[in-house]
């Protein structure tokens, strides 16, 4: 039973996050009927895993709000901003509510009394009650018998439906509420008792309902329990039956009265088709458990990351075994074994095919993150008088899972620190001729090899001289002659701040020194862009992917070294006449532009590797946003690589991202062309 | 003193792996030791000292390969089908040493465990936890974690290292 409470409080997160996702966005003039529907959805779902479970306190809250909403989306009432701040608080007691069920957390039932006041103040005055324990109330308006109409319902669950534990008492009273009902319960005819399983469901349900509801509405009381096809609703046009077998709730095909002979009997001939005891075979394996409203979350399952690890490990020997076969194949002669050739091309592509699929099971958009910045902003914007609108772009920028999460502390960190050190008051803002609502925009992209993810606002900037004299005070070795990207690397060191009180936000100093700690163990880079008042950028940039990548071997001297693939451009043999000296360096020119010359022999110490660029090659790469020609030997092959870590039994080796292993067996180091570039800067 | 040198047995006897640096014979508890194997060729590591001889591939693990040799500063150095490395587990790391060669598994009494004696200031000698005595030769016991995890070995990180390095 607690795995089926772990999808349900994991569903419920995700729906709640949903809920919340659309309520910041939504436009209060002209509200989206699908993003209305989408969260109805969203809160139904919620109630009905709740019901399901048990967890009545859930149930209630979620009811209040969706009768709210239902209200909102047929018109009758109209978005405001208060109710958007009464569904985000419900919301949170909702979250509150799970965390008590899931964890045993505390749950300040207060709380859930003052939010459920304010959604029935809102809903004209319907009277829900939220205390305790209370069973679901029933729909608040009675049946106007004048503009009723009669409906024909008829349910017909698969036949695995009572495993799935689905309150049928709860539907019933909920119908039963909107109108007068009967309801009339058919049991399919079986071949014999001594085959009979109560477990499987050969009942169908046929309620006649009399209710001024509209069809749509009695759909909706379904949509939980019921998928399209089981489920036919429409205007009746005959009287209801007199006879038939009134049930109350929860019927049960034992309990359930005599298998009403003919009537109505077209329906009722529908309602057998199926239903025999020898479809046990034709059960649909794992299909116990809730159906989803959205048809394309049907289409997904879940899956322990501890599985898709393990298949992009076996990937990545797979990747390596794959690179040694096609080493020891190359001996064969082309010609005599033109079948082993043709093979082994075929094993490469349908390996690296494989592999790319492996490996996107992991990539997840950034908006997985990013979607719960708009309502921190909302909150602490609001909590710190400021005003501050957030700008994401990028969302679908992807990024392998584990990098994503462990990039959601340092960006929270960076957000916090933009509104409450960066975005300024309004007042202040005015005096300094910006308009009073600052911006904090949050980007990714991907350029080359990395994702680079972006936290910028248009805020005061870095405050250069505190940050000196607070380095000072510190007792961290400080000059005033220091560049001003020195200065702001200061702000990484262990314990600073800058912020003169410490408040509940930020102030603490633990901040920075953890994003940057969190970056690195990613393989990643932090920088710091800022003017003095005209704010400040944060720029971090990730590896794309921990496992496997697409490189070029290349030879300098004896030694075979892995450039990324993604971060090369192009790579040329130069003429004597593009080879120049400037001061003590070398640049090339390609074409029009005028290159720094990087001798990758010179910054790793390598002998016997050719010293002048007109024998060797120049791989121009990229290395973030600056061109930069390295000069190797040769161009050896290009190939999958699988990301082996040097830390693990090592220690961090600078210019490199990693080692690899190659076809023979040996060590090839991947090369990290930024930090290569900065290695060879700093020598 | 919890188990420095090696697991306790309970009859108090310990086992050790013992290997030659120069004239010195060496001992180190037999459970850190994974393998011992030949000298295949490394790729070297830029930028690293003289006595981290690089990286090999041990079976899909990439494990950084140190020569004792050069670090104890011995004169012969050569690298051919006699020379040996063994593999050791270390530090929840797995290392690989090059020694002179590796003699032989000596087992050990309590009371055959001399405490090391005192050596001026200026040697590092902290790693040695013990003098033994096999065959009528000094037996140097030591504590390859403190060994492999000492600041001029420059295998393990260390914090400030870590901060200066900062990433622009």
């Amino acid at each position: 039973m607690t795995q089926f409470f772990q999808v349900f409080f994991q569903e419920c997160a995700e729906h709640l996050a949903e809920m919340e996702r659309i309520f910041l966005s939504i436009d209060l003039q002209n509200p989206d009927a699908e993003e209305l529907d989408a969260v109805f959805r969203a809160a139904h779902s919620i109630k009905g895993g709740a019901g399901t479970f048990g967890f009545s306190d859930m149930t209630v809250m979620t009811h209040a709000v969706e009768t709210l909403l239902d209200n909102v989306r047929h018109g009758k009432l109209v978005l405001t901003r208060e109710m958007v701040e009464v569904f985000l608080e419900a919301g949170d007691a909702i979250e509150m509510q799970l965390a008590g069920h899931r964890d045993g957390a505390d749950v300040a039932l207060a709380k859930v009394e003052e939010v459920c006041g304010k959604l029935s103040a809102i809903g004209e005055g319907g009277a829900i009650r939220c205390a305790g324990t209370a069973p679901v109330v029933s729909m608040p308006e009675p049946a106007q018998t004048g503009a009723a109409t009669f409906y024909r319902i008829v349910f017909t669950p698969q036949a695995n439906f009572f495993s799935r534990a689905v309150p049928m008492n709860l539907l019933f009273e909920e119908l039963a509420g909107i109108g007068e009902t009967t309801t009339i319960a058919h049991v399919a005819a079986s071949d014999s008792f001594k085959k009979y399983d109560p477990e499987r469901c050969l009942t169908s349900w046929e309620v006649w309902l009399v209710t001024e509801r509209s069809l749509e509405d009695i759909r909706d009381f379904f949509m939980f329990f019921a998928d399209d096809e089981e489920l036919i609703v429409e205007v009746a046009a005959t009287d209801i039956p007199a006879e038939g077998s009134t049930v109350t709730a929860n019927a049960e095909p034992e309990t359930a009265g005599p298998l009403l002979p003919d009537r109505p009997v077209a329906a009722a001939e529908g309602l057998r088709k199926g239903r025999r005891f020898s479809d046990r075979d034709e059960l649909p394996q794992g299909t116990s458990g809730r159906k989803h409203s959205d048809a394309h979350d049907a289409s997904s399952i879940r899956v322990g990351v501890s599985k898709v690890d393990q298949l992009i490990n076996q990937m990545g020997e797979l990747v390596i075994t794959q690179a040694m076969l096609a080493q020891t194949a190359q001996r064969f002669d082309p010609v005599m074994n033109e079948d082993l050739h043709r093979g082994m091309a075929l094993l490469e592509r349908n390996t690296r095919d494989l592999q790319e699929s492996v490996m996107s099971i992991r990539m997840m958009p950034l908006s997985f993150i990013f979607s719960r910045f708009p309502r921190l902003v909302h909150d602490l914007a609001a909590k710190l008088g400021k005003q501050a609108e957030l700008k994401l772009m990028g969302e679908a920028t992807e990024l392998d899972k584990g990098l994503i999460e462990k990039l959601a502390d340092p960006l929270t960190h960076l957000v916090r620190n933009s509104l409450d050190h960066g975005i300024e008051t309004p007042v202040e803002r005015m005096a300094a001729g910006k308009l009073p609502g600052g911006t904090v925009t949050l980007s990714a992209a991907q350029t080359g090899g990395r994702i680079v993810i972006e936290v910028s606002d248009d805020g005061a900037g870095l405050n250069r001289k505190k940050i000196l004299k607070k380095a000072a005070d510190k007792g961290l070795p400080v000059a005033e002659e220091m560049s001003d990207d020195e200065v702001w690397q200061l702000v990484f060191a262990p314990g600073f701040s800058t912020a003169e009180e410490v408040t509940d936000v930020s102030g603490r100093g633990v901040g920075m020194d953890v994003v940057m700690k969190n970056v690195q163990s990613m393989g990643g880079r932090v920088a710091i862009l800022s003017g003095e008042g005209a704010g400040s950028r944060v720029v971090i940039s990730l590896p794309l992917t921990l496992a496997i990548l697409d490189g070029l071997s290349v030879r300098v001297g004896e030694e075979v070294f892995i450039v990324p693939l993604n971060s090369i451009l192009e790579s040329l043999q130069l003429g004597p006449e593009s080879v120049n000296q400037v001061g003590g360096n070398t640049t090339v020119r390609v074409r029009d532009a005028y290159l720094p010359l990087l001798k990758v022999a010179d910054v790793y110490g390598i002998a016997k590797a050719k010293e002048r660029p007109e024998e060797a090659i120049v791989v121009i790469v990229d290395a973030e946003g600056e061109h930069v020609a390295l000069l190797v030997d040769e161009l050896l092959n290009q190939h999958q690589v699988v990301i082996k870590s040097l830390e693990a039994n090592y220690r961090r080796v600078h210019g490199t991202a990693g080692a690899t292993i190659l076809g023979d067996g040996r060590v090839a180091l991947i090369l990290d062309v930024a930090d290569l570039v900065h290695l060879w800067r700093k020598s | 003193m919890e188990n420095k040198t090696g697991k306790t047995v309970e009859s108090g006897i310990q086992e050790f792996l013992t290997f030659t640096l120069g004239k010195a014979e060496y001992g180190i508890d037999i459970l850190k030791v994974q393998e011992i194997r030949g000298y295949d060729s490394v790729t070297r590591i830029a930028n690293a000292p003289e006595f981290h001889k690089g990286v090999i591939n041990l079976r899909g693990v990439i494990v950084p390969i140190i020569d004792m040799r050069v670090k104890f500063g011995l004169e012969h150095v050569a690298y051919d089908q006699f020379t040996v490395v063994i593999i050791i587990n270390a530090l929840g790391r797995v290392i690989g040493m090059v020694v002179d060669g590796v003699s032989d598994v000596v087992s050990l009494r309590e009371e055959q465990i001399k405490p090391p004696p005192e050596f001026g200031a200026g040697l590092d000698t902290e790693y040695i936890t013990g003098i033994g005595t096999s065959n009528d030769q000094m037996l140097i016991l030591t504590d390859i974690e403190r060994l492999m995890g000492g600041a001029d070995m420059q295998l393990v990180e260390n914090r400030s290292n870590a901060d200066n390095n900062s990433a622009v």
